[in-house]
């Protein structure tokens, strides 16, 4: 059983990715297969800048049990996605200049994750979003 | 078509080799693009023979190859990343060139030299 917890602040730019750079790390440690560990890599990535561009900043949960459930949880403190039908549409993006600048804005962030994911379910009022994504090794 | 073969018609210069033996490996697919998401939608079997052809000369772009695992990034126009982004690269064990070409001239070059499209399976 494998249970981290890490911390991602709003508008770090300069460390974007790393979270996810780590999870990769592990799981490749792990020797979860090369296709199966891209989605995860590509989710996780994806989840943790949005936390980035998007939110006041967060904590995310990584959580491998003995049976090889990889459960990913980003919980961030708001302000929330005000409507998740528009966010979950392809396109869609109120990505900031900044976050442009990065490479991001496509609006295809969520629409990816839920994609890859074999688990999604999304929460988001104006106190924060929680995102919880899950593959069977 | 190989690594060396390609980027001698592109003209392309390296900004940073970690493995000379890819550069005789036979790279089959680019994907371009200058939005992240747009790559990172890009998942499929073959990443390991993809080149990501980009404007796009910052840590994200390495960030988004990483969880591809391409192995070979071209930026496009003559970017170049700053020091510390390549050291991240040096890291992250890339081979990555610049090229004065456009996006729209390298992409052209490279289609008639044989490269497909990348895309999802
Ligand atoms: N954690 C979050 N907190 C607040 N809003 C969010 C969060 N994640 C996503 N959103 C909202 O949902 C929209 C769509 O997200 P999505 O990831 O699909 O696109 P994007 O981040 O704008 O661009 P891309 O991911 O393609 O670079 C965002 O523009 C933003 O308005
Ligand atoms: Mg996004």
């Amino acid at each position: 059983m494998i249970k981290e917890i890490y911390k991602v602040e709003r508008e770090d730019f300069i460390n974007a990715g790393k979270v996810s750079s780590k999870i990769k790390t592990i799981l490749k440690e792990l020797q979860v297969p090369g296709a199966l560990l891209r989605k995860i890599a590509v989710a996780c990535y994806e989840a943790e800048i949005n936390m980035v561009i998007h939110s006041y900043g967060g904590i995310i949960t990584l959580h491998i049990s003995e049976d090889g459930l990889v459960h990913l949880l980003f919980e961030d403190t708001g302000p929330g996605i005000k409507d998740l039908n528009a966010a979950l549409t392809p396109g869609f993006s109120t990505a900031s200049d900044k976050a442009r600048e990065m490479g991001f804005g496509a609006g295809m962030g969520l629409p990816n994750i839920r994609r890859v994911s074999e688990f999604f379910d999304v929460k988001s009022s104006s106190e924060g979003t929680t995102l919880d994504l899950r593959w069977q090794l | 078509m190989s690594a060396r073969e390609l980027l001698k018609k592109i003209g392309a210069r390296t900004l940073y080799t970690f493995n000379e033996e890819l550069l005789d490996k036979e790279y089959q697919f680019v994907f371009a693009a200058d939005l992240m998401s747009d790559a990172l939608a890009m998942i499929n079997a073959n990443t390991d023979s993809t080149i990501l052809l980009t404007g796009l000369a910052n840590a994200q772009s390495l960030r988004t190859a990483e969880m591809l695992d391409i192995s070979m990034i071209i930026y496009v126009r003559g970017k170049q990343l700053s020091e510390t982004d390549l050291e991240l690269a040096k890291e992250m064990e890339f081979n990555l060139f610049s090229t004065n070409l456009t996006m729209f001239e390298c992409s052209g070059v490279l289609y008639q030299m044989g490269m497909k499209a990348a895309g999802n399976d």
